[in-house]
């Protein structure tokens, strides 16, 4: 598997269609336990990136994953913003240092999970994108080069969000609910979700 | 002239970030370069990155400006806007840890008097120690 130009493009347009076309189910998991702007503030900053969507596939790859990155920062208006934008600023710096995909997917996407953390001062189990984008990393370290891996990735997402229903957000807006919070999805980990899922959907299609 | 630390308030709501600069504005003047910004690009509840640049540039002075926020994405978008300063502003630049409004009354007050931004940072963070 290798990412042509043509591939990247595609990936991108169906991953921020899927976050555009899942805003109103992020907003209503965000009003159980925010403050009910995750869906808007996604769809937002993905529309941005759709908008840039021609200009950015002529990027090469590192570039362009940057860019990503700061229209995200730039258009999103939320916490989430800064933290899936330093994701893609941070993979797409791990990239420009002689990395290449798919071989060293892992260390790519593990800068960008590196990057969440620290932005967002938090660690897994915390009831944050992190718990999903953490078990995701793992399974990329795992499972990259097996044949299943794709599918894998996909189950992995899947469940890591259920997971983190019966956790107590102690990072975020959801904090402040303390134990109130427990029993909810967290809509930062759905987001991250629906972001690996349609990439992984893409790169089945397209093979 | 004497510089003096310039303040940044950043509020999820345009209109408590207004309010604040009021405040703040009531206690030292013209003394101090006070700069505010609040809500999301579409003008909804939330803050924007591109708006807190915009801030700090306009409070800019050569002590440094302090950034006062209220809630979590506020502070996220503004250490974010730090970084995306041009190189050598970044270092002048703090975001304090304190409650927005008494935070950027005592950080001006201070600031007034021809402090340190370590100074102002100081006095700021203190109403949230203890």
């Amino acid at each position: 598997m290798s990412l042509q130009p043509e591939t990247f493009k595609t990936l991108v347009k169906v991953a921020a269609e899927q976050v555009i076309a899942s805003a109103p189910e992020l907003t209503s998991l965000d009003q159980a336990i925010g403050d009910g702007d995750h869906g808007t503030n996604m769809k937002r900053g993905f529309e941005a990136v759709l908008n840039k969507l021609d200009a950015i596939s002529e990027q090469p790859l590192h570039e362009a994953l940057k860019t990503i990155g700061k229209t995200l920062v730039m258009t999103v208006g939320g916490a989430s913003g800064p933290l899936y934008g330093s994701f893609f600023l941070a993979a797409g710096e791990a990239l420009s240092h002689s990395k290449q995909l798919p071989d060293d997917l892992a260390e790519v996407f593990g800068s960008g999970v590196s990057a969440v953390s620290a932005r967002g001062r938090s660690q897994a189990g915390e009831k944050t994108m992190l718990d999903v984008l953490i078990p995701v990393l793992e399974t990329l370290k795992t499972g990259t080069g097996r044949p299943d891996l794709i599918e894998q990735v996909r189950n992995t997402a899947a469940e890591a969000v259920e997971r983190t229903a019966p956790m107590q957000a102690t990072k975020g807006r959801a904090s402040y609910l303390g134990s109130r919070s427990v029993g909810h999805v967290d809509p930062g980990a759905r987001s991250s979700c629906v972001l690996v899922q349609a990439v992984c959907a893409s790169l089945e299609g397209g093979q | 002239m004497n510089d003096t630390v310039g303040i940044v308030i950043v509020s999820h709501s345009k209109d408590i970030a207004k309010g604040t600069a009021d405040m703040v504005r009531q206690m030292v003047g013209s003394e101090v370069k006070v700069a505010f910004c609040g809500g999301d690009p579409d003008g909804g509840l939330g803050t924007n990155v591109s708006l807190i640049i915009d801030a700090i540039n306009s409070a800019w002075s050569s002590k440094g400006v302090a950034i006062l926020v209220d809630l979590g994405g506020a502070e996220t978008n503004s250490e974010m806007a730090v970084e995306m300063l041009e190189p050598e502003r970044r270092d002048f630049v703090v975001v304090c840890n304190a409650p927005i409004v008494e935070g950027a009354v005592m950080a001006a007050t201070e600031a007034a008097g021809g402090s340190t931004l370590a100074q102002v940072r100081a006095v700021a963070e203190e109403l949230s120690a203890g």
